[in-house]
């Protein structure tokens, strides 16, 4: 079975979730562009977009409308060239038109996930729950004598372990995807010691296709991404653990989370990026490592303590923030939950405060915007962080112990051969989390 | 041409905002103002200065696409929507694609000459951002052959006129004439800075040049030109008075505050042809030719020009059409500094279409407004030194590939 064949019946399960429907959009467009090439035209390519609801699933077809207009208008100059046999398609909006159509024939959305069982590939983009994803893949790969592979979206589940507990005989790969998975160029894929060549091969070739950064992952809970990122986590609440000696549990994290942008020139603080993330995702990619690699505690009572009330993160349907660690207005931070009181703390009780005890930032400043859109950015990095180092304020001390704890994590990641070299974790967070520089840097040696 | 056989006027110039991208104000996803708001601005902002309503005989408007870009027909009767006054008077709307505004002036210059009217309100008024630009294109697209279309590039004109700089690169040199088409670029902004209404007002670019020169990208765009060769999508309406020597003593205004028309060159070509050579602009130089005949003046009378920049190679080619420059030489010209504010022959004062817009069927009524601002000295910021010993002026406005064609020479009433 050839790549294009392979690409005739494909399932995604979880297809309505924020990673599935990026998925789906991705392999649909994919689908009906092998579809479109000369000599696949005839084949009846499927797509089985399986979710537990149907409500969810119609917010799917929405997204997925949406989302391959755009597409189709930004690549109008090649979709000319592709429906150039088509004399009935003259204006660019035929043409769109007819792609968005093109695409979403492919896509059959269902709540049933026994048709999973007849596709060539089934991409599994559920929650990170390790007996869910096996119950899901019994009823669909497990002693399947059609033998489907399986790309799992797991960002921290060893995928040895799913195949031997799911016996897949190494049909199975880790296909991790970034969020949102349309934008976002990253993707991890992990390889377990019996993944065959075949469907190692054939992730990489789609990889290609759909224009993705591969950076190869051992198999080792968390990988690369999160390996990094969780553990970046857990020293911004120690960090903020460590100040609140000093002052209320608010302003500590309103600092922490400043320091961790601002000073560090990062797209967002960290917890901000936690709320992104969902602090539920977040405790289950914990709970899947902490047990996996013992001796560093990879927990946070924290965490499960916002969650127990309820504060939760992540986002809303329309993509819109959810509140979490810290409060939204119109998409921007404006507040930070207190855990004691059980209500947000509006910034402006306590900002202003907490901007004079950090200091001033390195002059001249450095926004992250400026910094990823600069030809000459790592002599502005170099510059900016050079000051940071002289500096004898209290914001310039925490931002050189997060840079340097950031670089541990880094090289630790190295040294444990999760990656294979400093390069493939700086490219993670570069390309995954669109840091203007990697962790393993000279900045903070 | 005949030398027109009565004095032609044109007074009480007006325009509104070219609104689009680049603008402070535009954001695309907020509701702006729709076409009959921009042409009751322009329409009332002449009506003001020609003594009102009671003083025009007739309307005439210049829209390309309306149908398509607004949902909106019969744009004549949008006329009497300027003022009660104008409420029973005869209005027509003409079309001949991005040269509409310019037939509306050559449609009023005929009745004033036709002794049907004495003074005529010309307007000329496109919105254009009311769709994507790739749907936009689809619209543009039907100012060339339809059949054309699905043969064409996804942007048609600019696939157009790419195939044109293509052309030209290749015969007289890719270097210096990408270079020209940035010093044409450079000039359109520094002149747009100038003037308030235009669309690069705000612009505030430091290296001009350098952003000119960027690479075209074939993948996403045309193959010879990128997007800074290009005008941008535009709103806005632009109007004027045409009177006769009576229309303006009965408006009780004096020809020195007016710029009369002495020549008038309109040309057609077939829709369904090819141009016989991609880098000339022959119905162009046909129109021109004809308009200064008919002013009985050569080009070396010329103290400014307003051409029908719609990409920065189009200006190029213009200038060797007019007769500025011979072929191939339009590049050195440009980057002489001769069409610069400070040249010898400054063209698109206030920006033309690449620096203060190109709201298609109302440019050929804004290259009128700028030089009757400029001749009559109204130009404020934008004002150039109009030579005694070359006191005329020109637009040329065109419709589509080279295809509609109106030229009109001016001096100061």
């Amino acid at each position: 079975m050839d790549y294009a064949e392979r690409l005739e019946n494909v399932a995604v399960i979880g297809a309505a979730g924020k990673m599935g429907s990026g998925i789906v959009l991705l392999l649909a467009m994919e689908m009906a562009d092998v579809g479109l090439k000369a000599g696949n035209g005839s084949r009846h390519r499927v797509l089985h977009a399986v979710d537990v609801s149907h409500q969810a699933l119609g917010g799917l077809v929405k997204y997925l409308r949406e989302q391959v207009q755009k597409a189709a208008e930004k690549r109008i100059v090649a979709l000319r060239t592709v429906y150039a046999d088509r004399a009935d398609l003259v204006d660019n909006g035929d043409i769109v038109r007819q792609y968005v159509n093109d695409v979403l024939d492919v896509v059959r959305p269902t709540t049933t996930l026994e048709v999973a069982a007849e596709a060539n590939i089934i991409f599994e983009a559920a929650p990170e729950d390790l007996s869910l994803k096996l119950k899901l893949f019994a009823r669909t790969a497990t002693d399947n004598p059609a033998r489907p592979w399986v790309f799992t979206n797991t960002s921290s589940i060893p995928i040895q372990e799913i195949d031997e507990k799911a016996r897949l005989g190494g049909r199975v790969m880790g296909f991790h995807f970034y969020n949102p998975p349309a934008v976002q160029k990253l993707v991890e894929l992990i390889r377990s010691r019996t993944t065959t060549d075949e469907v190692g091969a054939f992730a990489e070739a789609l990889c290609k296709n759909l224009r993705k950064i591969v950076v190869p992952s051992a198999d080792r809970a968390g990988f690369i991404g999160n390996g990094h990122f969780m553990r970046d986590l857990l020293h911004a609440v120690e960090e903020a653990g460590r100040l609140r000696a000093g002052m209320p549990f608010v302003e500590a994290v309103y600092c922490v989370n400043r320091v961790s942008q601002d000073f560090l020139v990062r797209p967002m603080g960290i917890f901000q990026l936690v709320d992104y993330v969902g602090l539920d995702v977040c405790q289950c990619i914990l709970a899947v490592m902490n047990p996996r690699i013992p001796g560093e505690n990879l927990h946070s009572p924290l965490i499960d303590r916002l969650l127990e009330q309820g504060v939760r993160g992540g986002q809303n349907h329309d993509g819109s923030q959810k509140d979490g660690f810290l409060q939204y207005q119109q998409g921007k931070p404006s507040g930070v939950y207190d855990p004691d009181a059980k209500r947000y703390l509006a910034f402006t009780e306590f900002q202003a405060a907490c901007d004079a005890r950090l200091g001033p930032l390195p002059e001249p400043g450095l926004p992250w915007k400026v910094a990823v859109r600069d030809p000459a950015r790592e002599t502005l990095l170099a510059q900016f962080f050079g000051a940071l180092r002289s500096m004898d304020t209290a914001g310039a001390e925490l931002a050189r112990r997060y840079g340097a704890r950031s670089r541990d994590i880094g090289l630790k990641l190295v040294s444990d051969e999760v990656a294979h070299n400093a390069h493939d974790v700086n490219q993670v967070l570069l390309t995954g989390f669109f840091h203007a520089y990697g962790p393993i840097n000279e900045f903070f040696a | 041409m005949n030398k027109l056989r009565r004095n032609v006027y044109m007074t009480g110039g007006y325009n509104t905002v070219s609104m689009g991208t680049g603008r402070k104000e535009f954001h695309p996803k907020q509701s702006r103002p729709g076409l009959e708001d921009y042409i009751c601005e322009a329409g009332r902002g002449v009506l003001q200065q020609v003594g009102g309503a009671g003083n025009i005989d007739e309307g005439v408007i210049g829209n390309f696409m309306a149908a398509r870009f607004n949902s909106q027909g019969n744009l004549a009767a949008l006329i009497p929507a300027i003022d009660a006054g104008l409420q029973w008077k005869p209005c027509s709307r003409v079309e001949g694609a991005c040269c509409s505004g310019a037939l509306a002036l050559s449609a009023g210059i005929k009745s004033v000459l036709a002794e049907t009217a004495d003074m005529v309100l010309a307007v000329g008024v496109e919105v254009q951002n009311t769709v994507k630009a790739i749907y936009g294109a689809d619209i543009l697209a039907a100012a060339g052959w339809s059949r054309e279309r699905k043969a064409g590039h996804a942007y048609f004109f600019p696939g157009k006129f790419s195939d044109r700089a293509g052309a030209y690169y290749e015969k007289y040199g890719r270097d210096r004439t990408r270079k020209a088409m940035a010093r044409w670029y450079r000039n359109a902004i520094e002149n747009a800075r100038l003037c308030p209404t235009a669309q690069e007002y705000h612009n505030t670019s430091a290296d001009l040049d350098a952003v000119a020169l960027a690479e075209p990208n074939p993948r996403s765009f045309v193959d010879h030109l990128n997007v800074f060769d290009c005008s941008k999508v535009s709103d806005g309406a632009s109007a004027i008075a045409i009177a006769s020597a009576d229309g303006l003593k009965r408006a009780g205004i004096p020809t020195s505050a007016a710029v009369e028309i002495v020549g008038i060159g309109q040309v057609e070509a077939d829709l369904t042809r090819p141009p016989s050579d991609p880098t000339r602009l022959e119905t162009t130089r046909r129109a021109v030719q004809c308009a200064l005949e008919s002013a009985g003046i050569t080009v070396d009378r010329l103290a400014t020009v307003e051409t029908h920049d719609c990409f920065t190679i189009a200006g190029i080619l213009a200038v060797e059409a007019i007769g500025l420059a011979d072929p191939g030489k339009g590049p050195d010209f440009v980057l002489d500094g001769q069409t610069a504010r400070g040249g010898h022959v400054p063209f698109n004062t206030t920006g033309g279409l690449i620096g203060w817009g190109h709201p298609t069927g109302a440019t050929g009524v804004h290259q009128a407004v700028t030089i009757w601002e400029q001749l009559t000295g109204r130009a404020h910021r934008n004002q150039i030194e109009i030579p005694t010993d070359r006191p005329y002026a020109l637009s040329v406005n065109m419709g589509g590939d080279d295809k509609t064609l109106v030229a009109l020479v001016y001096r100061r009433g």
